[in-house]
């Protein structure tokens, strides 16, 4: 589905800075992948290449087989609807009702309004949100705002739904809906999805595989279950005993 | 009552032409700075469409056009105005002067607006396949809406304290009776009577844009 290879992203400026290190990572069909790791490891970087905010320094992304750096124009707007972002800060527009919301990537893409008015319907109703729909953000919770960004980002059918830092502003009862959410958007609309987070409790809950990020580097990738139950590297070993509780 | 039938129609006169001149001013100024502000966002060094060469002379375009106080400005733009309306005094010939001086006023108060706006919302609106275009459009102008309109109240009353200057250089409207009967005649009651006129014009002004602008804004839960 998405495959990393040899990915490096260096930051010019007054000095050099190495923020991602020979990246490689494959991401299958179906899976929900967690990469995880501390405050400046690389992780933000990571989901601003795989979602085309920034292009890395060499490597490649890989998405369906087709190399996401090389093609521009139509064809770069095509596979970015194969690609739902969403974000620990919402970012919804504030002017806007929830419904407008949720068109606004399918307005973008010009489809009908029978259709999208259609289509809107249906996402609120996979998110829960069906009595919200003429309401304006400010007038809902956070966890109400994430399921409608959730919502947007599922508006064009997305095969793959990246998730940067999703619940890290939610209290731990609104965490467990936002995932159980996603474990159900997952299996009943088979979205790979892939979740870059610092909470150890969202890999453990939500994936089925995990990478390790620190320094820029992928120190250790595999089975959620593997990894938790024989960490090998000190960062995870830490993470794990951060994180207390099992 | 006879103060107020021999001033009257001046004073009415003098109201239209400074609503006139500020109404007149402000559309234009605002047709030449809105894009200019917009510009100035995007060719910032974070901007959608960095150029750090355009910027700088935008930037210091701007600032050359902020410096200069307004009476100075309005008597270096006497060749240009002739040129445009043909004579350098009067309504008309002011509101030229109004709209190059206010343009680098309202493209800063338009920057302020747009700055407003989360990067996020930016970003987000990116993944989702949105053009340039489509952002200024869609997100940068209608989500900072109603601050805008605030810098719109903000312009037009700096518009009308502007145009009152020009009355010193005939151009006209309730500064310029102020000046002619309160500096020159030393007719007190008068000069107080369009100070008077120009409060109201103000405070109208700025309750209809307030409210307005808590109208439209939806951060605000009513």
């Amino acid at each position: 589905m998405i495959r990393i290879e040899h990915l490096s992203k260096t930051y010019s400026g007054k000095t050099e800075v190495a923020a991602l290190k020979d990246i490689s990572l494959h991401v299958q069909p179906g899976d929900i992948y967690g990469i995880i790791g501390m405050s400046g490891a690389g992780k933000s970087t990571l989901l601003r290449c795989i979602s085309l905010l920034d292009r890395p320094s060499s490597g490649s992304i890989y998405l369906d087989g087709k190399d996401m750096n090389t093609i521009s124009g139509k064809e770069l707007q095509q596979l970015r609807k194969q690609l739902g972002v969403i974000f620990q800060g919402y970012n919804l527009l504030m002017q806007k009702t929830i419904r407008k919301n949720i068109a606004f990537p399918l307005e973008l893409s010009k489809t009908p309004k029978d259709e999208i008015k259609r289509r809107v319907d249906e996402l609120l109703e996979i998110v829960g949100l069906s009595d919200k729909a003429e309401a304006y953000p400010s007038q809902l919770s956070g966890g109400q705002r994430q399921r409608v960004a959730i919502a947007r980002a599922l508006a064009s059918n997305p095969k793959v739904l990246l998730c940067d830092e999703p619940t890290s502003a939610l209290d731990p009862l609104t965490t467990r809906s936002i995932l159980e959410l996603l474990r159900d958007i997952n299996q009943k609309l088979g979205v790979t999805i892939i979740v870059i987070t610092h909470e150890l409790g969202v890999v453990r809950t939500l994936c089925q595989k995990v990478a390790v990020i620190d320094s820029g580097l992928i120190v250790e990738q595999g089975l959620t279950r593997e990894v938790m139950d024989e960490p090998k590297h000190e960062i995870t070993k830490l993470l794990i005993s951060t994180a207390g509780g099992r | 009552m006879e103060f107020i039938q021999e001033y009257l129609p001046m004073l009415l006169q003098g109201s239209g032409e400074t609503l006139y001149m500020t109404a007149m001013s402000t559309v234009l100024a605002y047709a030449f700075g809105l894009p200019l502000g917009v510009l100035v966002i995007l060719t910032r060094k974070d901007g959608l469409a960095p150029s750090p060469k355009l910027n700088a002379v935008l930037e210091w375009i701007i600032n050359i056009g902020r410096s200069i106080p307004f009476l100075i400005l309005m008597i270096a733009l006497f060749p240009v105005t002739r040129l445009i309306v043909g004579k350098a005094y009067g309504p008309n010939a002011a509101v030229v002067a109004l709209v190059i001086g206010a343009i680098p006023f309202v493209a800063r108060m338009v920057e302020g607006s747009l700055e407003e706006i989360d990067h996020g919302v930016i970003e987000a609106s990116q993944t989702m396949g949105a053009s340039n275009w489509e952002i200024i459009t869609k997100v940068y102008l209608p989500e900072s809406l109603p601050s805008l309109v605030r810098g719109l109240s903000i312009s037009t009353i700096t518009l009308i304290g502007y145009s009152s200057m020009g009355g010193a250089v005939g151009a006209g409207g309730l500064g310029d009776i102020a000046i002619r009967y309160g500096y020159h005649r030393y007719e007190y009651t008068v000069m107080i009577v369009t100070i008077l006129l120009l409060i109201l014009i103000v405070q109208i002004i700025q309750c209809a844009f307030n409210a307005l602008a808590k109208k439209i804004d939806k951060r605000i839960i009513k």
